[in-house]
Formats: structure tokens, sequence, C-alpha cells
């Protein structure tokens, strides 16, 4: 389904702030692979997101997504097929507008080249409201109100209702449920894998939790210095506890997983 | 004192447009879009010098076409070639003033004469009465006004208000922030560059300098619209821009009436009172700010 091959870039290039953040990075996601990323502080995990969401051109290297090549496609061409989440729960919602308004954005995703001109029809709003139900947060009965009022879960909710209401044919999630107090992380958690299962889209989904990283999908990879260092699936990545992940991780890299959060989370 | 209060309306009602160019490419897109003073001035040479053809109707479509194209230049200027968006329409703007003197013949007024005009067309006919003008000025705005407001109503419309928004998001949504910036720029200029043709041919005249600081009444406009009528939809801030427009012309008339502020000052009471109502989130908090540490000094005893 997604095919990078050998993508590299670098940031500030020709500056003191130069900044290779992936190098030779190969990556080959089959179809419904459900793929979790772990890596260090600067590892290159957000910024092999953004090289394959088109948020900028890659140095080196092509992206194919299933059979086309999309290394210079645009961000906004790339959305139609790509769904992405960040951790910013801000992000992915436009405050000031209602949540219907916001669903008939994204909405737009579906329709290869509908009128312009047309409008939000009661068939849309009627589909709108039976994905909202589904999220189980009553934002049903509240589709005329400013998305700015809901709670940052809600905000998240929604917006991986946006990214999926349309199937996309690759959903990047980006750490969506870190900055979500733990009972609303588990129910956007739970939610994500539900709509996930349902419709077997192939996902990139990038966690702290070492546990979840273990247990979510079906292919766990492991970044460090702008690579991936690890990449374990099947029966070894079934039989692998957290401790075993970190000592592999270190046997790859040749140092210890640095990430400021990932301990934290082990305790809790 | 009918005539004040008839001319206070019609100034209010054309001028309204220009309130509302603003509601969407300031409040909308979030852009402060300084194309707006030449912007008007093109409306009302273009306006008044087709006009002058024998085209009075032909003149108003010209005109919004001639105030879309300007702000495709701005929007041109800000989305493809990285121009700051207050910048770009300073450039245009500039650009504007000589192609403002060539559509006048290079001169810096032109006069209608005894051409025809929507005006005396309309009063030729005889609606309306002495309330012609009103009628006609009160028309063009309200019609404008209902057609942006089905307009933001629309899939293009919804994309627009969200790429002012948040861009972001408008980009995963596979929509063009460069295609709606764009769209949403040439609108706003069209509606501008509408109410410089309407003014053009009710004053029968166009003048180079017409324009100067209308950006700024045109916000001050706005804002005491949404101080009056508030802003809680599409619809009402549509409303609001016209409300605005209306009271604006009345103050200005009851300064021009009893010279409570000398008439020429009222451009600088207007800057005063735009920077005010902008400021006034900044000084709200300030003054709370403040009203904190005093409460704070107090309780420590110091």
């Amino acid at each position: 389904m997604l095919r990078l091959e050998n993508i590299k870039k670098t940031f500030n290039p020709g500056t003191v702030n130069e900044k290779c953040a992936i190098r030779n990075l190969s990556l080959h996601l089959a179809p419904g692979d459900f793929a979790t990323v772990i890596g260090s502080n600067g590892a290159g995990k957000s910024t092999m997101f953004g090289a394959i969401a088109g948020s900028f051109f890659a140095d080196e290297g092509t992206i194919i997504l299933d059979g086309e090549d999309i290394t210079f496609t645009q961000e906004y061409k790339r959305s139609r097929v790509i769904g992405r989440l960040f951790q910013d729960p801000l992000k992915g919602t436009a405050p000031h507008m209602t949540i219907e308004e916001n669903l008939a954005l994204a909405f737009l995703r579906a329709s290869t080249g509908t009128v312009p001109f047309s409008r939000i029809s009661k068939k849309d709003k009627e589909l709108f409201r039976e994905q909202l139900q589904l999220l189980d947060m009553g934002l049903e009965d509240r589709m005329k109100q400013p998305v700015g009022l809901l709670s940052g879960g809600q905000r998240q909710a929604l917006t991986l209702l946006m990214a999926t209401m349309v199937p996309p044919k690759l959903l990047l999630l980006d750490e969506h449920t870190a900055a979500l107090d733990p009972a609303t992380a588990d129910k956007v958690l739970e939610l994500t894998k539900k709509i996930i299962a349902k419709n077997h889209t192939t996902c990139l989904m990038v966690t702290h939790n070492m546990q979840q990283a273990l247990e979510l999908g079906n292919r766990t990879l492991m970044m460090d210095d702008g690579k991936i260092v690890l990449d374990v699936r099947g029966k070894e990545r079934a039989d692998m506890s957290v401790s075993d992940l970190l000592e592999r991780f270190r046997t790859g890299a040749g140092k210890d997983l640095d990430n400021d959060r990932i301990l934290l989370s082990m305790e809790g | 004192m009918l005539y004040v209060i008839q001319t206070a309306l019609e100034l209010g009602f054309m001028y309204a447009l220009v309130a509302m160019a603003l509601f969407l490419s300031y409040r909308i897109l979030d852009i402060a879009d300084l194309t707006t003073d030449s912007g008007f001035v093109l409306g009302a040479a273009v306006s008044v010098v087709v006009a002058a053809a024998g085209h009075p109707f032909l003149a108003v479509f010209a005109a919004i076409f001639a105030g879309a194209c300007a702000g495709f230049v701005t929007a041109f200027l800000q989305t493809r070639l990285g121009v700051p968006s207050i910048l770009a329409g300073i450039v245009t703007n500039t650009g504007l003033y000589t192609v403002n003197l060539m559509v006048m013949g290079w001169s810096s007024n032109v006069s209608l004469l005894k051409q025809a005009t929507l005006f005396t067309m309309l009063r030729d006919t005889g609606i309306g009465g002495s309330w012609y003008k009103l009628i006609l000025a009160a028309g063009v705005t309200v019609l404008a006004g209902v057609l942006l407001v089905w307009f933001l109503g629309t899939r293009l419309g919804l994309s627009i208000r969200a790429t002012g928004d948040n861009t972001d998001m408008v980009r995963a949504s596979s929509v063009n922030p460069v295609f709606t910036v764009t769209v949403g720029l040439c609108v706003s200029n069209a509606l501008t560059a509408l109410s410089g043709a309407v003014v053009g041919q009710y004053q029968k005249s166009a003048d180079i300098n017409s324009g100067t600081g209308i950006v700024v009444i045109g916000l001050a406009c706005l804002i005491i619209g949404e101080t009056v009528i508030g802003r809680r939809n599409i619809a009402v801030n549509a409303a609001a821009a016209v409300a605005g427009s209306i009271i604006y012309r009345f103050i200005y008339a009851v300064i021009l009436k009893t010279s409570v502020v000398p008439i020429e000052c009222l451009k600088l009471v207007t800057a005063v009172v735009v920077a005010l109502a902008i400021a006034s989130p900044a000084l709200k908090e300030w003054g709370a700010l403040k009203k904190r540490k005093m409460g704070a000094q107090q309780k420590g005893g110091r």
C-alpha cells in the first residue's frame, strides 16, 4: 500500500541549524497493515509523517501510495487519500464553524468534482448525525454549535471522524491521544481501533506508550537518528515484552532509548 | 431634515458594500487587505468611464470585474510569491493609483454630464418617487449581501471560511488554501469595486482621491455594526456591516450639521475609534491585570 524508498530530508541546509531529520528511510506497508512507531526524541517520526503527508517534499527518494508515485504531489491533493491526526486536538478542526460545517468540509474529500456551489443537503446531515452517534458523546444533538465549545477530547474524536468518514487509503496518527486526559485518551483510542478494524485501514501510529506499541496493530517500528532500526511483527512481536523491546532497541541503535515521556508511561 | 436622513441612508447602504468586503477579507479570511482604498477608486473610475460611454449597466459589471482582478493580483502576490499579506495589499494599492489615472484618461477626475446612470434611469421610470436613489442603493446592497451570505454557505464558501479559521485543517480536507484565499480576495475586492461603482454613478463623478482612508472607515462601520447587532452567524454579520455603515453615515451627518467636531478632523476621529475598538481586548486584559495586581498588593499589605 505504502512504499517509501530511500527518503532523505535535511532541514535548514547550509546553515548552522542544518539538521538531517531522516536519511535513507525505507518502509513498506502492506494493505491493512497497522504499524505502531516508537523512537527517541528527534528520531524523525514526525518528519516521516510530514514526508508521507506532503507537508514538505523529500530531498531524495520516492513515495508510492497504492501504486501511485506521490513524491511531488501537493499536500492538499494527498489529503484526499491520507487522513492525519496530530497530538494537538485544536489542529484538526475549525473552531468558529459548527460541527456540521466542519464535517461538511471533511466530506469534501469524498466527492471528486462536486459542484463548488452546492450546499449541505438533508442527506448529508443525516449521514453526519449517524456518524456522530458512533462517537457516543452526544455531539449529534449539538451539530449547530461551533466546534470551539467542545472539549479537547471531543474535538479529537471529531477530527478522527473527519479523517475517516471517507475511509482514507492511509491513516497517520501522530500521538493523537497524548494531549488528552487518561479516560478520554482511552475512549479515543477505542474509537480508533474500532474504525481501523471496520475499514481495514492501513495505518501508522506514533506512540510513546511501549505497552501500546506492542499491543496495538500488527507491526512495531522503532526509529532512531532518521532511520527505522527495528521492525517486528508476527510471532516475534507477540512474544515480546517491553524490556525485550528496549533491549532490541539498544542492540539496533547502539544506545538506550531516550525519550522523556516513555518512562513515565511505563510506570503508569 | 428629511433630506439629511435620506442622504445618510443612501450613503450608508452604498458604503456598506465596503464594510461587507472587509467582513470577508478581515473577519473571515483574517487578512488586512489594503487593496481596498484604490480598489474603491478603480470601481468608481471604471463605472463612470463606461457609463460616460453610454452603458451604465455594463459599467457596474465592468467595475466588479476590475475589482476582482485587483483582488487577484493581491492574492497572487501573497499566495504564490510569498509577499506578506499587508505588503501585498500596499503594493497593489500603489500600482492601482496609476491604473486608476489611466482608466480616467490620465486625469485626476472624470464626470458624467448628461449621460444616463442607473440612478437617472430609475428616476425616469418614476418608481419610488423622491426615494428612488435610496431604493437603488438599498437594492444593490441587499442583493449583494444576500448573495454573499448564500455564497458563504456553499462548499466553496465553507472552505473559504475554514481557511481563515484553521489553514491546516483545510489542507487536510483536500482544499487548496491558495485557491480559497484567491477566490476570497477576488470576491471581497469585487464588492469594494461595486461600492465604488454605485457611488461613482450616484455622485456622477470619480476622483483619484475618493478612496483615501476608505479601508479604515469600512472597518469602523464593521466594528460599529458588530457592537450594535452582534456576531452570531454569517447572516447577522452581513446585516451588521450594513447597519454599522448606516450608523456611521448618520454620525457623519450629525457632525456635518452641528460641527461638534470640525469636519476636517473626521478621519482622525474615525482612525482613533477604529484603533480603540480593535485594541479593546488588549486594553481590557491590561485593565484586569492592573486590578488584579492592586488587589494582591492590598491583601499582602505592602
